[in-house]
């Protein structure tokens, strides 16, 4: 599949995005298959897939074709049951849970569907739950403000607007400075302007830090918006495609 | 202060009400322990010391009469450290404002001073001067008699009534626990002490340079036995009754007793309550971190380290149980001083000494913050266990199946709302187990602690109405001839009177033996009915010796063997006696034997020591009112008096500490339920919001999370009570004393009581548990996944 992408720098793209370089993820005949006592569920049947480092990745598809369990599995909060997930020297795929630990903590930041913020912590309290174990983070105020949210820090999750949720949940995941942006469905409970307000969060991100980003949505609209759009169905990458032309965040409608 | 810090606090204050419950549980737990031991260890100290400070003695002997110049002898008895001889009398009193006779023993006081050994403890007053009519008489009867120093108190000194004044009231390590002869229970209106100067008691009984009774205080590292022997030997020809230690003197024997029954008491019951407390706390938290599952998972997406992740959760349990701990050590250091002082006032020591030892406090601590980890440890490496994505997943339904009712095809007359329960139950049959045990073990303590009252009854009942029906005891001053009966059954008003023989006596069976007194009553007697340990009834044969049942263990004797009797008074005489009958009792060690021919063994043919009688209720007053007229009668009990008496004792060294444990015990019930009901709550309050946005009334949604409390509340129940039973059967077993045996007799009531309980506390919970269900907030539970 590596074969099938494109510089973006050959496609004539609205933006001046740096040129994405080496990979950052490599897959490899990656599958995921859960067993319940009464079932057995191939979640992934044999993905390939390079993922290059400073990317926005977008990754298309209905419900259960595996999309968030690939997403996982980069994110090193789940693992595979055969094949290849590199990151780097890392090998995603054989590391220990304490090994993972590490590598989520050095290196991922998560942004989910449904935030996940801790209730009883403000927005500021619950980007600082990262950075105080982060390396090399940003202060929790600067995170906000990459967000637009320098003014809701002392707020908690409660008084917060869906989208507001959101972008605190965008500022907890980016506040480590995290090499991998990972976001699952990060509108997908929210209105189309208030998504679009969330989405540009993630492309300012993803923009001015370089941090390679994967992007899962429903929403073929919000496609648009990466470098390169990988479909999933069934279990499988059915086809990636490039961009040709980049649309900016701020003119997506859904 | 750290993020993950400033979660636990702000969860720690929205979980407050079930922190509280579970803190109340614990702090119960310790409280109960360290209160029972600190008293338990208070009183043994205070015991010890009382006995040192007032040089109490350590071998006794009573004796006819002997001449002062024999006690240089016992001084020379090797091991001997200190002695000293004495003159002691029983005394019947006149009290005008008691209606029955009034006795006491009187204690002779070396001229113009304190005796060596057995000191007193002059509460108020002073010691009577030389020679002088005055007298220091024991604080026990001085409080029920309402005396004090300037009263006057006329006393029958050897027939001759004397006016003495009382200088003084005071306490004696020899007399804690005063039984007048003859008696079961302590009565301190009609029985006391009274020490009167040597020459007064020299001149009235004619012992002028003797005496007839002495104590002894070993040297260190002296054999008692040795002593006992040694002394026996000497005083035989003085009409020694045998010497004895401290383990055969009355009061220390009593007061063992009772020090051992509360010994026994913080060892079976205290733990137990910290064991419930401890098994609850591990219950209730380890459901409670199973409800942060998703913060696990989030905690670790972000890179939070497993033992992070631990650390939080451990914080935030101890943080709900140090309160508990810290809470329990202050209340069962405050509880167990208050008790203390009770048994202080009820043993009447002179002095009290509290103390806990600190190695009950801190394996009460100790034990209370293990089970809280490992309650912590166990959720939290559950949830740490799950991969983060799993721990994150949305709740995905549970795989419910159908219930055992739906295969059994009864499924189709059940409401829908039923099945929930059902199906619940069956899906967590683990968290269903612990709240049916957290209701079962409230249960069952409630009902081992009731079970005492039972107990209690039943002692009552079988000792005063079922084996003895005399309504009277007729203690005499001095053994009497046989013809008294006559004197008493000639009086209006007795129904019938039979003669009582007391005889202090030594029973050997091979190497073991035990002093104790021998009755001697009427063959066939009407009175006396024997029991056997089938429960059947048996009246006193004409021959052999019949033995209670703890006596019969003690010395390892069964039916038809013959045992070794010695006669402690008199000639000394000795015989083998075959055992011709084991009774059933559950108060003290017995022996008895057909009146005659104990008498003829003491060789003292036709005496009596009292006599009982069945008396007419009608003319109970006239009587009592002329025997108290005749010298020759001691003491008086009534059966009312007597069962009073035994009530009040038991009121006062058993039931204050079971009336708090009941307390306890509701306090555990309601703990658990509100915890299973609130963590319930928390769990499926998604799910209930949903039931009522589709429709369902506040009423058919409590019925789904109550229903369920409710069937497991009353599915635990009955185990309880079954548990219950076991326990109150294993802790009578447990606090069985040479003394005293706890009848096994459990009143269904108990259980009814017990259950009651339970339930209030249960109803209590749900009420509150309602309360919160008519507040939930439907929209907000379901737009977020929190």
């Amino acid at each position: 599949m590596a074969s099938r992408y494109n510089d973006p720098m050959d496609a004539t793209s609205a933006q001046h995005d740096p040129p994405p370089a080496a990979v950052a993820f490599h897959i490899h005949g990656l599958t995921k298959v859960y067993r319940s006592s009464l079932v057995e569920v191939h979640a992934l049947r044999g993905l390939d897939l390079d993922i290059h480092q400073g990317e926005m990745l977008v990754l298309l598809g209905p419900s259960g074709s595996g999309k968030s369990t690939f997403l996982n599995i980069l994110g090193g909060i789940d693992r595979p049951t055969a094949g290849e997930a590199r990151f780097r020297d890392h090998d995603l795929a054989r590391m220990s849970d304490g090994e993972l630990t590490w590598y989520r903590r050095d290196h991922v930041g998560f942004v989910f569907q449904f935030y996940n913020l801790i209730p009883s912590l403000t927005a500021r309290e619950n980007v600082a739950l990262v950075t105080e174990i982060a390396r090399r983070p940003m202060p929790p105020e600067d995170a906000l403000a990459l967000v637009g949210l320098a003014g809701r820090a002392d707020h908690f999750p409660a008084e917060l607007s869906g989208g507001e949720q959101q972008r605190v949940a965008i500022a907890r995941a980016i506040a480590k400075r995290p090499e991998i942006l990972l976001c699952d469905e990060p509108t997908g409970a929210l209105d189309s302007p208030t998504g679009v307000i969330v989405l540009q969060a993630i492309e300012r991100i993803n923009a001015e830090l370089g941090t390679t980003s994967v992007v899962i949505t429903h929403n073929v609209a919000i496609a648009d918006m990466g470098h390169r759009v990988a479909s999933f169905a069934n279990g499988r990458i059915t086809q990636v495609v490039v961009n040709a032309r980049r649309q900016p965040a701020s003119s997506l409608r859904w | 202060m750290r993020a993950l810090d400033r979660k636990l606090l702000r969860d720690l204050w929205h979980v407050r009400g079930q922190t509280a419950a579970i803190a109340a549980v614990i702090a119960c737990g310790v409280a109960i322990v360290i209160m029972t031991f600190g008293a338990m260890v208070s009183l043994r100290d205070t015991r010890d010391r009382y006995y040192e400070r007032y040089r109490f003695a350590d071998v006794f002997s009573q004796l006819r009469r002997a001449p002062l110049q024999v006690a240089a002898r016992i001084g020379a008895i090797p091991g001997v450290a200190e002695w000293e001889t004495r003159i002691t009398r029983y005394a019947a009193l006149d009290i005008p404002t008691l209606r029955q006779p009034a006795a006491a023993m009187l204690v002779s006081l070396p001229d113009g001073g304190e005796p060596r050994l057995d000191r007193i403890a002059l509460r108020r007053g002073r010691l009577p001067m030389r020679g002088r009519d005055e007298l220091v008489m024991s604080e026990n009867m001085a409080a029920a008699l309402g005396y004090a120093p300037g009263n006057e108190l006329a006393v029958l000194l050897n027939g001759r009534k004397r006016v003495f004044t009382i200088v003084g009231v005071a306490l004696s390590p020899e007399f804690v626990y005063v039984l007048a002869p003859g008696q079961l229970m302590q009565d301190d209106r009609t029985f006391g002490i009274l020490w009167i100067d040597r020459s007064i008691m020299e001149a009235a009984y004619d012992m002028k340079g003797a005496f007839n009774d002495v104590g002894v205080r070993l040297a260190p590292g002296a054999s008692e036995p040795e002593v006992v022997r040694r002394l026996d030997a000497l005083l035989a020809r003085y009409g020694g009754t045998a010497a004895y230690g401290r383990s055969d003197q009355l009061s220390n024997a009593y007061l063992d007793q009772e020090l051992g029954q509360l010994r026994t008491m913080a060892f079976v019951i205290p733990p137990i309550f910290l064991a419930v407390a401890a098994f609850l706390m591990h219950m209730v938290l380890s459901r409670l971190i199973d409800t942060e599952r998703e913060s696990i998972g989030l905690l670790k997406s972000f890179g939070y380290t497993n033992r992070e992740v631990g650390a939080h959760y451990l914080k935030f349990s101890l943080a709900i149980a140090t309160p508990g701990v810290i809470a329990g050590c202050a209340a069962g250091l405050l509880l167990g001083h208050w008790m203390t002082t009770i048994y202080q006032h009820y043993f009447r020591f002179p002095f009290l000494r509290y103390e806990i030892e600190p190695v009950v406090l801190s394996a009460a601590v100790a034990l209370s913050l293990a089970a809280a980890i490992l309650g912590t440890w166990g959720a939290v490496s559950r949830a740490t266990r799950l991969a983060p994505a799993a721990a994150m997943q949305p709740p995905t339904p549970t795989t419910y199946r159908r219930t055992l009712a739906d295969r059994l095809q009864l499924g189709r007359h059940l409401s829908m709302p039923t099945e929930m329960i059902l199906r619940h139950v069956e899906r967590w049959p683990l968290r269903a187990l612990l709240t049916i045990s957290g209701t079962a073990m409230a249960v069952m303590l409630l009902v081992t602690l009731f079970f005492f009252f039972n107990s209690i009854d039943e002692l009552v009942d079988g000792f005063y109405f079922r084996e003895n029906r005399q309504d009277l005891v007729i203690g005499l001053v001095d053994p009497r001839a046989e013809a008294a009966r006559f004197d008493i059954a000639r009086l209006p008003g007795v129904r019938a009177a039979e003669p009582v023989l007391q005889v202090p006596a030594r029973l050997a069976h091979g190497h073991l033996s035990q002093r104790i007194a021998i009755s001697g009553l009427d063959a066939d007697s009407a009175f006396r009915t024997f029991r056997d340990s089938a429960g059947r009834g048996f009246t006193l044969p004409g021959q052999g010796i019949v033995i209670s049942e703890k006596l019969a263990t003690l010395l390892e004797l069964h039916g038809g063997e013959g045992v070794h009797v010695e006669i402690l008074q008199g000639a000394r005489r000795q015989a083998t006696l075959p055992v011709a009958a084991i009774t059933s009792e559950h108060v003290g060690l017995s022996a008895y034997m057909e009146r005659g021919a104990l008498a003829r063994l003491t060789g003292e043919p036709g005496t009596v020591t009292a006599i009982q009688a069945l008396v007419d209720t009608a003319a109970r007053a006239e009587l009592t009112r002329r025997l108290k007229a005749i010298p020759a009668v001691a003491t008086l009990s009534t059966r009312e008096q007597a069962i009073t008496a035994l009530r009040e004792t038991m009121a006062r060294s058993m039931t204050i500490v079971i009336d708090f444990y009941i307390a306890l015990g509701a306090i555990i019930a309601f703990g658990v339920v509100y915890n299973a009901a609130r963590i319930s709550l928390s769990e499926r309050g998604r799910e209930l919001a949903s039931l009522r946005i589709l429709g369902f009334t506040r009423f058919e949604v409590s019925y789904v999370l109550l229903g369920e409390l409710a069937l497991l509340v009353l599915a635990g129940l009955p185990i309880g009570c079954a548990l219950g039973r076991g326990l109150a059967w294993a802790t009578a077993r447990a606090m069985e004393t040479k003394l005293f045996r706890i009848p096994f007799a459990m009143q269904p009531s108990t259980y009814g009581i017990a259950i009651g309980i339970v339930l209030a506390s249960a109803t209590t919970s749900a009420a509150m548990i309602a309360w919160r269900i008519r507040q939930l907030d439907l929209v907000a539970v379901l737009k977020a996944r929190e």
